[in-house]
């Protein structure tokens, strides 16, 4: 067997041994090292698998030799190395360009465990993303989500305590829901292969504990995802949170839970419930627009810049949903195009804050005032990032945005709904992120010597941000242009991701 | 054989980006020289589609070519390049930059051959000519900048919609004629309207074009009216609403610019006004009505620069733009001045200037297609602009009161471009065939028929003697005319704050009944979570374990129904 085919089991592999020999180094510059060189190798190994399913459609791997479904299965295709792309990639740029940032939100000694914890996130996260099992999953996510909790208690005030509380209780309930519906579907299946349920499903009579297992694995999925109106536990956690933490969980915490229900619900349920098409949809829609609606007004009158994101994330998953839940190719490739998408928005202008929070006291509306003068470049990126989080042509959020109008106008009158909802939400984005520009390029700083150094304009370019973080910043947003401009890759990812799924349906 | 075809747009864009990363007379070459080469450029496109290319799985047409095209393309390129000159030891870079980039989306936008990419290139246009507003660096600038990018983001929107419609409903995203007959076309249609300033949204033009900087003005006169109107042209030729759409804009722009005091606001006016010609000729549809409506844009584009050029002069060198505080100029600007004029008898399309031998193109269209009520009104309108534009702005800016200013004439890079813009004036008034040479169908027309001289004398000197007999009632003072975006402004404005109270208000009356309700029923489970203490504010996650059982019931019950 050549190394190629280990890929999937070594996506999962090498963050996880690195866990326990991160922790082990003395220092946090070595210790940071490693984490980063492994989430990087991370990274690489989701862009072999993604050219590899790019060859050959579906990539499998049987743990320890064990064929399915007696033993655990990898299963990657098209939307799962959608997945990893995303979480890999946030996860690489966050630490390669968070150094500083860590450093200051983290007491010296505390470091080498804290990027143990990261390695076991993510891990968890790609383990999610590679498992063809369903109760594999449940581990996975509680291996994440323990690590999550760790990651954003290292917030530097204590408020993320509290935060993390919270997070954890809810997170605690939504995996209890999953794992009571996976119980229910493993009762009346006896498997707990993806693939296997799908097939053995069919032969069970007896439709209302499946029925009740669908109901508690949305729901508890949802509660993860942070779908209205479960997402109370979101904008702490964001908020508290060390900002390079923010940065990585917010590009792809809430999408995973996202991948897992759809995963579960189109392989699993949708060819064996009657009608559930029409449940699934009925139920899922209306969240999603509330999402949409609520999450972007409380965006609007929102004064801290991470929580005014926050909620912001919270009206995209709305988006994401909303594109899942019209059920057809066109819907849901805009919903997957839109994860990529706003996972480098989101994940960007995260970036920024961070850099925003290393040369002010605060981030909200007003300790950035005027802060323009002094961070141009920095500054500039949030102009490239805040137009693809309102979808202006030539950014990546145009492209999502055009493609879930064009699955809405596809839907009928209540398709037009959607558009309107959409139409609405761009004008809130288009709001929301104008207050921070204005605070930046015209604000005047309420801080005396922060005003002084922005009249004088002495050195412009001396308190911008750390050259590393610059560059990921950069990256980021140009990586915003580039696939505004050159759709192409995500867009026939994210089809065939859609093809996988609706292949599913009867 | 195929040929590589450079999309002008991009040579464009290229000197954009390039004026930011060079300086001084390097700078200078590459803003003297882009326009020129997209000017090279724009006559490389064939006839047709030219270049062609995926996006999104459509098969979108970047360059497609043809003489309206040409024409319209053509004049952006002037514009940019005598543009440049004019401003270019003025303004700062970023301002060159973004008007660059501007005139960029505004080429683009002339040869896009499908919705797709004429609306990418629209929305270029739409940012960098807010930037435009906003380096006018005043704070009268950036509260004008706001509201203009959300005006034109909010165009921009309803025109995504439209042709997202069309794009779903037909399968088609060529460009080709069409009429508003259904919610995707009028959705386009609105789009292109809120561009061309068309009502109830006329005002927007008028409140941000005087905003800009004394350079940035030139700029704005020129690209996003006039693209708009060539949107029109190809999109929706002989749509009849247009012509009353564009008669409410004639009118519009004739009695806010009589009302106005500020030199920079009148030309703002006088825009509204003039392109109100250009689309009521789209609404009358026909081959000579077309080839008015371009030609009027071209000229449209020179005598309008031309006037703003002057006044940005008279602002640059005075700092003044109000009629009351300016007067006698000629005194010491006579270069300036002798353009002004010719700018102003240009617009009110006295004969021997360009605007005569093409308005009355679009006055003989309508005449032609026995709309004798729009040609009644059309002819009013010609006497009407020769009162506000033709006389007023260059009687009480250069001549009038003596204000006791006496600044110097035009730098010379301003003068040479206003020089240029002049000439061309005269030149195609008095031999228009060069450009009559560029329209999209065969001209047989003769401008300068004896009857037709003598009636556009009579009008035009009559006016005159008008408007001095009224000269009492014309002095201007110090006023502000409330204008239809007050209902954006103001109400609009108490509108959305009431509905952000009620969303608040709603928002917090439902948290309380949820709290209520978790106070009053209160299961033992729920005070254990209480009582625990560190769970801290724990009502939200109270609420939220209330929204789980809600949202579990709700699934399952959903199956039932």
């Amino acid at each position: 067997m050549s190394l190629t085919s280990q890929l999937p089991a070594l996506q999962v592999v090498v963050p996880m041994l690195t866990a326990p020999m991160v922790m082990l180094l003395r220092g946090s510059s070595l210790a940071w090292a490693a984490a980063t060189a492994a989430s990087v190798m991370a990274f690489c190994i989701a862009i072999a698998l993604t050219l590899g399913v790019h060859d050959a459609g579906v990539l499998t791997y049987a743990m320890g030799g064990w064929p399915a479904p007696f033993g655990i299965e990898l299963r990657i295709d098209a939307f799962n190395v959608l997945l990893l792309l995303i979480t890999t990639g946030a996860s690489s740029v966050a630490l390669l360009s968070g150094r500083f940032s860590l450093a200051r939100d983290l007491p010296e000694d505390r470091q080498p465990l804290f990027y143990a914890a990261w390695m076991v996130a993510l891990t968890g996260l790609s383990g999610i993303a590679v498992t063809g099992d369903a109760f594999n999953v449940f581990v996975f996510m509680e291996i994440s989500s323990l690590a999550g909790y760790i990651l954003v208690a290292a917030g530097p005030d204590r408020r993320a305590l509290t935060a993390t509380i919270k997070y954890l209780v809810m997170g605690t309930i939504g995996a209890t829901f999953y794992l009571i519906g996976v119980g229910l579907v493993y009762m009346m299946t006896g498997t707990l292969n993806f693939a296997d349920m799908e097939v053995r499903l069919a032969e069970v009579t007896d439709r209302a504990p499946i029925l009740l297992a669908a109901g508690f694995i949305t729901v508890g999925l949802a509660l993860k995802a942070a779908v209205f109106p479960l997402h109370f536990w979101l904008p702490n956690a964001y908020h508290h949170a060390p900002h390079m933490v923010t940065v990585f969980l917010a590009a792809c915490a809430t999408k995973v839970a996202l991948y897992v229900l759809l995963r579960f619900d189109f392989v699993v349920f949708q060819g064996n419930l009657v009608g559930h098409m029409a449940q699934y949809a009925g139920f899922l829609a209306p969240l999603a627009i509330l999402g949409i609606l609520v999450g972007s007004a409380i965006a609007v009158v929102e004064g801290h810049l991470k929580r005014l994101l926050a909620y912001s994330s919270v009206a995209q998953i709305g988006y994401i949903l909303l594109g899942a839940s019209f059920g057809d190719m066109a819907g849901l490739s805009a919903a997957f195009t839109h994860m990529f998408n706003h996972a480098l928005a989101k994940g960007g202008l995260f970036l920024v804050l961070a850099a925003f929070a290393l040369r002010t006291s605060g981030l909200r509306l007003r300790d950035v005032a005027g802060l323009a003068h002094r961070m141009p470049l920095t500054c500039a990126a949030l102009l490239i990032l805040g137009a693809s989080l309102v979808g202006i042509p030539g950014t990546a959020g145009f492209i999502s945005k055009w493609l879930l109008l064009s699955a809405a106008f596809q839907q009928g009158p209540l398709g037009m709904v959607a558009v309107v909802v959409v139409v609405l939400s761009s004008l809130a984005a288009v709001v929301y992120v104008w207050k921070i520009v204005e605070q930046l390029y015209f604000g005047e700083p309420e801080d005396v010597s922060d005003k002084a150094a922005t009249r004088t304009q002495a050195s412009p370019f001396k308190s911008e941000a750390p050259a590393m973080l610059l560059l990921g910043i950069w990256v980021v947003a140009l990586a915003n242009i580039y696939f505004g401009l050159f759709p192409g890759f995500t867009v026939s990812l994210s089809e065939s991701a859609a093809a996988g799924l609706m292949s599913h349906l009867p | 054989m195929i040929e590589m075809v450079i999309p002008p747009a991009f040579l464009l864009l290229a000197g954009a980006v390039l004026i930011g990363v060079t300086r001084g007379w390097l700078r200078t070459a590459v803003l003297l020289l882009a326009p020129l080469a997209t000017l090279w450029a724009v006559w490389q496109v064939p006839d047709g589609v030219a270049v062609t290319a995926y996006f999104l799985g459509y098969e979108i047409e970047p360059v497609e070519g043809s003489a309206l095209r040409r024409l319209f393309a053509t004049i952006f390129s002037i514009m940019a390049f005598v543009g440049g000159l004019f401003a270019f030891r003025q303004a700062r870079w970023y301002e060159l930059s973004a008007a660059y980039a501007y005139a960029a989306g505004a080429v683009g936008v002339c040869f896009a051959g499908d919705l797709i990419t004429m609306f990418l290139y629209w929305e270029l246009m739409a940012i960098f000519s807010t930037v435009i507003v906003w380096v006018g660096g005043t704070p009268q600038a950036r509260a004008a900048g706001i509201r203009y990018a959300i005006m034109h983001l909010l165009g921009g929107v309803i025109l995504k919609v439209g042709i997202e419609g069309i794009v779903v409903h037909t399968g088609s995203v060529d460009i080709q004629p069409m009429l508003a007959t259904n919610f995707d076309t009028w959705m386009v249609l609105i789009g292109i309207l809120i561009n061309v300033a068309a009502p109830p949204v006329s005002a927007w033009l008028a409140d941000a074009y005087p905003a800009s900087s004394a350079t940035g003005s030139v700029f704005l006169s020129a690209f996003t009216t006039k693209s708009a109107v060539l949107a029109l042209i190809l999109l929706f030729p002989g749509e009849s609403v247009l012509i009353w759409v564009g008669l409410y804009m004639v009118f519009y722009g004739i009695i806010y610019a009589l009302l106005e005091n500020d030199a920079r606001r009148i030309l703002a006016y006088s825009v509204v006004n003039q392109v109100g010609f250009m689309v009521v000729a789209v609404g009358i549809g026909t081959e000579m009505a077309l080839n008015g409506a371009a030609a009027h844009a071209f000229a449209h584009i020179i005598y309008k620069a031309l006037l703003f050029m002057s006044a940005g002069v008279v602002m640059y060198r005075t700092g003044f733009t109000r009629c009351t505080d300016l007067g006698g100029l000629f005194r010491t600007m006579p270069f300036t001045t002798v353009c002004g004029i010719i700018g102003a008898l240009a617009i009110s399309s006295f004969p021997l200037t360009s605007g005569f031998t093409t308005k009355t193109l679009i006055s003989v269209a309508a005449e032609q297609q026995g709309l004798v009520v729009v040609y009644m009104l059309l002819a009013a309108a010609s006497a009407g602009v020769f009162l506000h534009a033709g006389i007023k702005f260059p009687w009480f800016v250069f001549f009038q009161k003596d204000s006791g200013l006496r600044p110097k004439d035009a730098p010379w890079n301003m003068a040479v471009a206003m020089g240029i813009f002049a000439f061309l004036c005269i030149f195609l008034g008095v031999y228009p065939e060069p450009l009559w040479a560029l329209l999209p169908y065969p001209v047989e027309y003769e401008a300068y028929a004896p009857g037709k001289v003598l009636f556009y004398l009579q009008l035009l000197l009559f006016s005159g003697l008008a408007f001095f007999l009224l000269l009492p009632w014309m002095q201007r003072t110090l006023t502000i005319s409330l204008d239809t975006d007050w209902f954006w402004r103001v109400l609009g404005r108490r509108i959305a704050l009431a509905l952000i109270a009620l969303i608040t208000r709603t928002g917090k009356g439902l948290s309380q009944l949820l709290e209520n309700t978790r106070q009053q029923i209160a299961p033992p489970l729920l005070r254990l979570l209480d009582n625990k203490g560190a769970l801290g504010r724990t009502w939200q996650v109270g609420t939220t374990a209330l929204w789980i059982v809600i949202l579990l019931t709700t699934y399952v019950l959903l199956y039932y129904l």
